[in-house]
């Protein structure tokens, strides 16, 4: 594949025509005021009466990257929102170059210089690197007729500028992930864009791809061009930002100077006062001298688990900790049988079991709760009913005379979950898309309950819930743990790991980096450091 | 648009409650019962001087329809499953052929499962080529139409295979039992056991899981290949068996018969409310829907059209059922 390597100043003055029109047609007079291109001051934004931003003001300086930081739910996602014209604010203004600005939609904003870079949805696979880069902008030959020949000439200009290497003739989907990325900076890049927003661009980029993305940043920079750079890895913040400024429930913490912070400093004010408690449980003592529940030895498994080892005991409830694209999600899908595994061996109470398909998984007690119940976890169309019995039909546990399956103990089943569960809705009859998020996540966990597991595999289970159901799914780990079920539960919320964990592994790059006994955690910034490899 | 809301949360005005309740009302499920009765009632009255009414004309229409339900019960599962099954009118024809050919040679029973097998060995390949190779069903059906109509030209010359033995016509196509045409006891067979495999049996429950999230089902342990493996071999014995049937019918094994019959099975199995896209079916509304396509042949041709026009007709009620019910609820 042409689309690798990485070319460095390769600017052949053929293409000097297409950078000019890249950066510079509108150059003089676009930046006549001041320094800082984006002023957002005292934004203020509710949905349903909960206020999400609370007077945030947030600046970003001509050719810089900024560092947005901050929790899952801490405002960073609604304030680029705002600032791409996706929702209004409800309060404070928005100055671009100095101007006050309204942006009603995401066209204004666009047409205002400013782009967020999504990971790779935004493109169309079956078209070509220059035909994406120029869509709806398409050349045309004399005939009025498209010229791509013209576009991939211009494309290539344009990527040569930015230095990478990839044939704009390929098609996107040839492209890897990383590359896909960098073309849609090249699409941005094409609209005149002059502050670019790049959201977790690397979570799912490999350590080559990355370096690319970070060479590139460099470069746009000293073209000028703005970077908000939204990471939760602290160790990228550190290599590219210029400033950061990090958001906790709504409001500003701190914007400052990347130099005159630490990674710990960083940390401290993401979490606030949350980081000086010390993280109590009531927990158990654990006998872990008998036979392990379950027993993982290096199991390896494409894309993304390599070698990995580790015994799981009963009334155990074991936490995997790691950033996007560590591995995690993809450790516990070998487990359940979904990934064909390469090597390594996985064993229940002793015994070796067959890894193929999630039938086999399920014959030997393990329930895997997706972690993305719309896609995985549920048939969005089929009833409460349909999609709880789903489960035990595959186990031949709900059959009548041996062939018919066995509707009335599955509906007295779902009816007597539903209660349990607490799940609101009138009938166990009504179609799953009907339920809110947290309801349908509970039918996930009924149904999986149905199977009465001995291991219980959970993959981000609190992720879009309401609170009262998050306490609730907590609750739900403690009882089986104290029922002597093992319990494994990824994560990316650290105070949620710490609150049920007797022991915590930390993931990074497919591999298990560190083990840690819960009286060895003492506080939730502590794990946030190891996560991040400091 | 999608209001669905517990019904107590609004009582402020019943006639408002009542047009929420018929809006919530999924029709695309009704709609085949409700045409139906529709048309029989205007052919009823319409052409009461003509015939229609008549005992023997009513079991015609049966005669006439129980290929087409009878594969249209098997297509059922299959677009239940989000596959496709183009190759069932040519299988139908090549079953027929099979079949006539054994007869005339081994005899009764022989003939019975050389057709059987003939639509054993399509289902397999078939089967095979869409879940081991994964080339889309709509490409492996429509190459394996050609093939099926192919090989049965080809070993027949293009001519009709006659059929002497008077107990497979009985069997399959000419008889009656007591005053029931034989035809329409393999209807309800399919319709009874289409029925209870598709609501009550676990691999009619997996079928539907598969087709209305495969991802879903393989998490909840279905081996979805397998699923779409088997339902590829049932339909194409099944198309077999329609194959069969109309050789007793017609006294003959030819590659003609049941070319054609993948869409008016198609139609039949969509106008009954079993979704194009998977996870949802009925087989009692797909029956229906067989029916309905007969009755409207039927009525057609006492009206005296010509066949051209009949066809024209046929169109645009089907269009028009679909139609009515307005688009498919979108989450």
């Amino acid at each position: 594949m042409a689309a690798n390597g990485f070319s460095e100043g390769s600017v052949a003055c053929f293409y000097y025509e297409a950078i000019i029109c890249a950066f510079r047609r509108k150059a003089e007079g676009f930046w006549k005021m001041g320094s800082n291109i984006v002023e957002m001051r005292s934004i203020t934004k509710e949905f349903n009466r909960i206020p999400v931003l609370e007077q945030v003001n947030f600046e970003l300086r001509k050719g810089e990257v900024h560092a947005l930081l901050g929790e899952n739910g801490a405002g960073k996602s609604t304030l680029m929102k705002i600032l791409c014209g996706v929702y209004q604010p409800d309060g404070g203004e928005i100055r671009i170059q100095g101007n006050p600005v309204k942006f009603d939609s995401s066209n204004e904003s666009r047409a205002s210089g400013i782009a967020m870079v999504f990971q790779e949805f935004s493109l169309i696979p079956s078209l070509t690197v220059a035909q994406n880069i120029f869509l709806m902008q398409e050349a045309r030959n004399r005939f009025g007729l498209f010229d791509d020949h013209r576009d991939e000439r211009r494309a290539l200009g344009l990527l040569q500028e930015m230095g990478v290497e990839i044939d704009p003739r390929l098609t996107v989907s040839q492209l890897s992930t990383g590359y896909r990325q960098l073309t849609e900076i090249a699409t941005a890049l094409s609209k005149e864009a002059r502050i670019l927003i790049l959201d977790e661009p690397t979570a799912s980029l490999t350590h080559t791809e990355t370096l690319a993305l970070f060479k590139l940043i460099r470069r746009l920079k000293e073209r000028g061009i703005s970077i908000i750079y939204i990471s939760h890895r602290m160790e990228e913040i550190f290599q590219i930002a210029d400033r950061i400024t990090v958001l906790r429930d709504g409001r500003n913490v701190i914007t400052d100077e990347i130099k005159n912070l630490t990674i710990h400093r960083i940390i401290e004010h993401i979490l606030g006062h949350k980081a000086a408690q010390e993280v109590k449980r009531t927990g158990q003592s654990l006998d872990r001298s008998g036979q392990p529940l379950l027993e993982v030895r290096n199991l390896t498994c494409a894309p993304a688990v390599n070698n990995i080892s580790f015994n799981l005991h009963a009334g155990e409830v074991l936490g995997i900790a790691g950033l996007m694209g560590s591995g995690r999600t993809e450790l516990l899908q070998a487990i359940f049988g979904i990934h064909p595994i390469k090597s390594g061996e996985v064993r229940v109470k002793g015994e070796k079991i067959k890894v193929d398909g999630a039938r086999a998984s399920m014959c030997a007690h393990i329930a895997l709760i997706p972690e993305d119940r719309r896609f995985q976890g549920l048939i969005l169309t089929h009833s409460i009913r349909d999609n709880f019995v789903l489960p035990l039909i595959t186990l031949q546990r709900l059959l009548r005379r041996n062939l018919f399956v066995d509707d009335r103990k599955g509906n007295s089943l779902a009816d007597s979950y539903l209660r349990k569960l607490q799940i609101r809705s009138d009938s166990i009859f009504k179609e799953v898309r009907f339920l809110s998020g947290g309801n349908q996540q509970k039918v996930v966990i009924a149904k999986w309950m149905s199977t009465e597991p001995d291991i219980l595999l959970m993959d981000e289970p609190t992720a879009g819930v309401d609170i009262g159901t998050k306490s609730e799914i907590i609750e739900m780990i403690r009882q089986l743990a104290s029922e002597r079920k093992g319990v494994i539960i990824v994560s990316s919320e650290i105070n949620e790991l710490l609150l049920v964990s007797d022991r915590i592994l930390v993931m990074r790059k497919g591999q298990v980096s560190q083990e840690l006994d819960r009286s060895e955690i003492h506080s939730e910034e502590k794990l946030h450091a190891i996560l991040q490899g400091a | 648009m999608t209001e669905h809301t517990t019904s107590s949360e609004h009582k402020s005005n019943p006639l408002n409650e009542a047009a929420k309740f018929i809006r919530r009302i999924y029709w695309r499920d009704y709609v085949v019962y409700i045409t139906f009765l529709i048309v029989f009632v205007l052919f009823s009255i319409g052409l009461a001087n003509k015939g229609f009414l008549t005992p023997n004309n009513l079991l015609n229409i049966f005669r006439q329809t129980a290929t087409t339900a009878v594969m249209a019960v098997a297509m059922t599962f299959v677009l239940a499953s989000a596959e496709i099954d183009l190759s069932v009118g040519a299988v139908a024809g090549l079953a027929s052929v099979t079949t006539a050919l054994i007869i005339g040679q081994y005899g009764l029973w022989a003939g019975i499962i050389a057709g059987l097998m003939t639509g054993l060995l399509v289902g397999l390949l078939n089967g095979f080529l869409v879940t081991k190779i994964g080339i889309p069903s709509f490409l492996v059906t429509l190459g394996m139409q050609g093939i099926a109509t192919g090989v049965a030209m080809w070993v027949t010359h293009t001519a009709p295979v006659p059929i002497a033995n008077t107990t497979y016509t009985f069997i399959f196509g000419q008889g009656n039992v007591g005053l029931l045409p034989t035809l329409l006891l393999w209807t309800s067979i399919a319709l009874i056991v289409g029925h209870i495999c598709l609501k009550h049996t676990p691999y009619g429950r997996q079928t539907l899981a598969t087709g209305g999230n495969e991802t879903a089902a393989r998490y909840s342990g279905i081996n979805t290949k397998r699923i779409k493996y088997i339902t590829f071999i049932i339909m194409s014995v099944t198309a077999a068996l329609a194959g069969m049937l109309y050789a007793g019918r017609l006294r003959s094994g030819r590659f003609q018969w049941g070319q054609g019959d993948e869409l008016s099975v198609i139609a039949a199995v969509v106008l009954g409310g079993t979704s194009l896209f998977g996870g949802k079916g009925s087989v009692v509304g797909t029956i229906f829907g067989a029916i309905l396509i007969g009755l409207i042949n039927n009525g057609l041709s006492l009206m005296g059209l010509e066949s051209s026009q009949q066809m024209i007709v046929r169109g645009a009620i089907i269009i028009m059922a679909v139609a009515l019910t307005g688009r498919k609820p979108q989450s």
